[in-house]
């Protein structure tokens, strides 16, 4: 198109400038064209994301600021502007809000290490197997180890409520093999000093007891987290492994026939051949399900909304929650997209150290 | 009531889960049969000139139909059409309201919201307006006057009551008479109903009987004017050790801790032979344990005499309501007495009128303890910020029920964390 086109200039208008200058010209307006018929067909994107997206998080930045109680538009200057203040309470300032926030992201540090660490090892397992030639019936398996992922997680909060309570299934189970289950949401301590304390360390050592990090004991920090909590990670875990077998299933399918076989031949057992040509190849599918879990296990809400509040002596509580509490319980919208905005923060640096950690690296 | 919502939260869960369930299988059928049942409203309420629009927070179906027919008979007499939205999540759906100018034209309020709203100058207060204003009970007035203006009308009341497992009673040899009237008789039937698998009295762990405990013994949360905190006190301190002697001893217990979600199943379940609940534990007895025999008696006295927080919501009515006339006339319908009758038929409620109280004793003698002690009762914290406050202070009571935290530390907790708040304030 463009030869014919210089060339049907170049016949018609000799001179080298001429030439130039009107090609130029045209060209430029043609791109003109282009960019302006791109930014129409990428204007609904684009409003939607602006709408949507954009001026709501610049919204909840300013009221952040605010001392807002949700009664009023926050953009009226009926709210008092405070400044960082908000921030300051959440993180620096002793008292309740930093004590609640401290507690809520040690929670949520057991909740991610577990969960994200169960979850990819569940739903790569799972994946493996349903892409395995072995297995009979694979269409069928896939199926249902992805129906949870479909579920509401309402639906599945509920399911659990039943299933941990004191007299529950799990329970009853636990009791034919002489085991007597704890009461689930019960018990507000954390599981390592539920352990050490079968080891008769009930007290915490000074250096662990005495020495603090945001308000918050060493020792209270390296609880581990309460059963409650445990019940709570192997729902999410159990939920959203289907989601992620998917995206294993995506890569192992990817991964061509041929270089199994040839490792095969090349006299590599199975173990070998799955550390060694499996794994590497994943390598950008892990990545890509630790960090969506990752994302999504900082932002845990609905669960810890419906099974436990909070409960017991505020081991699931979350920030998410905290800020739902804060915002909706106490009329603070203030702090309450203040804590969002932590989460914000927290979220990004973690990504970006785990992407860090999971980056390619070439010889 | 706030309270209620919040024990009948589970079960509107449930509720969740079930239709969500049906959906499922009959691929949302039930969606249509839902607006059938829930509206006379929604097509109507644009059609007339004046209309209002009301905000409930519902307990059930019961409620809601209630309240339906109620503003279905005012519609009748005075051609204003009412719709009436029952909220999944009332205080969520009324604040969005608030905050995007357009909320809903009366609504439910609670005390421990009353605050905020009315500080926020989201309420209209009606107070003069409201007939024969005397008649409500004066500390269901108290809980919903702001800079000594009564704000909004409050639409029932009661109080705490100590529910005694009839069946428990008599087999444990216990007659009349030996209804406890002072603690010291309550840790004594308690200590005579516990059996193996049964404790005597559970009730929720939280901060609502406990206040009402403390009420007993003398002490609360604030002080009358709500402007100091008053929770590290000797009578307090007395009260807490009390319900920690007899925790340790096993008669007493929180309803989670004996797995069950609050009071009212507990006592239903079996699992103890007395409770501390308010009026709704009747309902959700009846609906859920058909089976259980009790009765409702006044909480024993402390030594600070006799005292029991008192529960109850009003009819809120938005400042940024274009018709606020219309919206009065409809709530002074609404706390009518003829109409307050109706609902303690249709779904249970005390009515908040003290001229109602010979005609409730008579009509529902197994309700007259839950309103018994109205005059004299105390209605719940209403600093705005004090929810989470006292969240933690649930969190120490959990503490102190499994042996971690000392009376004198929850106190303190409580204490210091108050008084950071009313400082902010």
């Amino acid at each position: 198109m463009v030869g014919t086109d210089m060339t049907a200039t170049a016949t018609r208008e000799p001179s080298a400038r001429g030439h130039g200058s009107s090609r130029r010209r045209r060209v430029s307006g043609h791109r003109l064209q282009e960019r302006r018929a791109g930014w129409v067909f990428v204007a609904p994107a684009v409003v939607v994301l602006v709408v949507f997206l954009f001026a709501p998080i610049v919204m909840a930045a300013w009221v952040s600021l605010l001392d807002w109680n949700g009664q009023s538009s926050p953009f009226s200057g009926d709210a008092e502007f405070v400044g960082l203040d908000n921030y300051r309470n959440l993180l620096v300032d002793a008292g309740l809000l930093r004590g609640d926030f401290m507690l809520s992201v040690r929670n949520t540090l057991y909740y991610v290490l577990f969960g994200v660490t169960g979850v990819t090892v569940l739903s790569f397992a799972l994946a493996t197997a349903v892409n395995s030639w072995v297995l009979k019936g694979r269409g069928y398996f896939r199926t249902i180890f992805y129906f949870p992922a479909i579920t509401s997680s309402v639906a599945i909060s509920v399911l659990f409520l039943f299933l941990f309570q004191g007299s529950g299934v799990v329970n009853v189970m636990l009791s034919w093999v002489g085991i007597d289950g704890p009461s689930w949401f019960n018990d507000p301590r954390g599981v390592l000093h539920i352990v050490l304390s079968r080891f008769g360390m009930d007290a915490p050592p000074s250096w662990l007891a005495d020495n603090t990090l945001g308000g918050l004991s060493l020792w209270q920090w390296v609880s581990g987290p309460s059963v409650a909590m445990c019940a709570l990670i192997a729902l999410t875990i159990w939920a959203s492994s289907g989601t992620f077998m998917l995206f294993f299933l995506v890569g192992l399918q990817d991964i061509p026939i041929e270089l199994e076989e040839a490792a095969a031949i090349d006299g590599a057992g199975a173990w070998r051949r799955f550390r060694h040509v499996t794994l590497p190849l994943m390598r950008r599918s892990v990545v890509l399900v630790i960090t969506l879990a990752l994302i999504s296990s900082w932002q845990v809400f609905d669960q810890v909304f419906i099974l436990s509040q909070g409960a017991p002596a505020k081991t699931t509580l979350t920030p998410a929650y905290i800020s739902y509490v804060r915002s909706f319980g106490d009329g603070q919208f203030g702090v309450g997209a203040a804590v969002a905005f932590v989460l914000f923060a927290i979220i990004i640096v973690l990504t970006i150290v785990q992407r860090w950690i999971g980056r390619e690296r070439r010889a | 009531m706030r309270h209620f919502a919040l024990t009948h939260y589970r079960v509107r869960a449930l509720t969740a889960a079930v239709a969500a369930a049906a959906l499922v299988t009959a691929c949302g059928s039930s969606y249509d049969d839902d607006d059938d049942a829930a509206g006379d409203g929604d097509g109507s309420a644009s059609a007339g000139g004046g209309s209002l629009t009301v905000m409930i927070g519902s307990s059930g179906e019961a409620e809601t139909r209630a309240v339906q027919d109620a503003t279905a008979r005012f519609t009748e007499e005075t051609g204003t059409e009412v719709e009436v939205i029952p909220a999944q999540d009332l205080v969520q759906q009324l604040q969005q309201g608030l905050a995007g100018g357009n909320p809903p034209d009366a609504f439910y309020v609670s005390p421990d919201r009353f605050r905020m709203l009315a500080e926020g100058g989201s309420l209209y207060p009606y107070g003069d307006r409201i007939e024969d204003v005397d008649d409500f009970y004066p500390s269901l007035r108290d809980a919903f006057t702001y800079e000594d203006e009564l704000y909004c009308a409050p639409k029932d009341g009661g109080v705490h009551a100590l529910v005694i497992d009839t069946d428990a009673w008599a087999a444990a040899g216990l007659a009349e008479a030996d209804i406890p009237r002072t603690w010291d008789d309550l840790a004594q039937v308690a200590q005579t109903l516990t059996t193996d698998g049964r404790v005597g009295l559970a009730f929720t762990g939280d901060y609502n009987p406990v206040g009402t405990f403390m009420l007993a013994g003398g002490g609360f949360f604030l002080n009358d004017d709500q402007t100091e905190v008053t929770a590290d006190t000797p009578e307090n301190l007395a009260t807490l050790r009390y319900l920690e002697e007899n925790l340790d001893a096993g008669t007493f217990a929180f309803a989670p801790t004996i797995d069950a979600a609050w009071g009212g199943e507990a006592l239903g379940s079996g699992k103890s032979a007395m409770t501390v609940e308010g009026a709704w534990v009747v309902g959700a007895l009846q609906t859920d344990f058909p089976g259980r025999n009790w009765m409702a008696v006044p909480m024993p006295d402390g030594p600070g005499g006799s005292g029991s927080t008192a529960f109850t919501n009003c009819w809120g009515i938005a400042e940024a309501s274009e018709n606020k006339d219309a919206a009065v006339d409809l709530v002074n319908f609404l706390v009518s007495a003829e109409e307050q009758q109706t609902f303690a038929e249709a779904f249970g409620p005390i009515p908040s009128r003290s001229s109602l109280a010979g005609w409730n004793a008579e009509t529902y003698p197994e309700k007259a303890a839950f309103a018994e002690g109205l005059d004299s009762s105390r209605s719940q914290v209403a600093v705005p910020g004090f929810e989470s406050v006292l969240a933690d202070f649930n969190t120490q009571l959990e503490g102190m029920a499994a042996g971690t935290v000392t009376p004198e530390q929850a106190l303190q907790a409580l204490q210091t964390n108050g008084e950071a708040l009313l400082a902010q304030e």
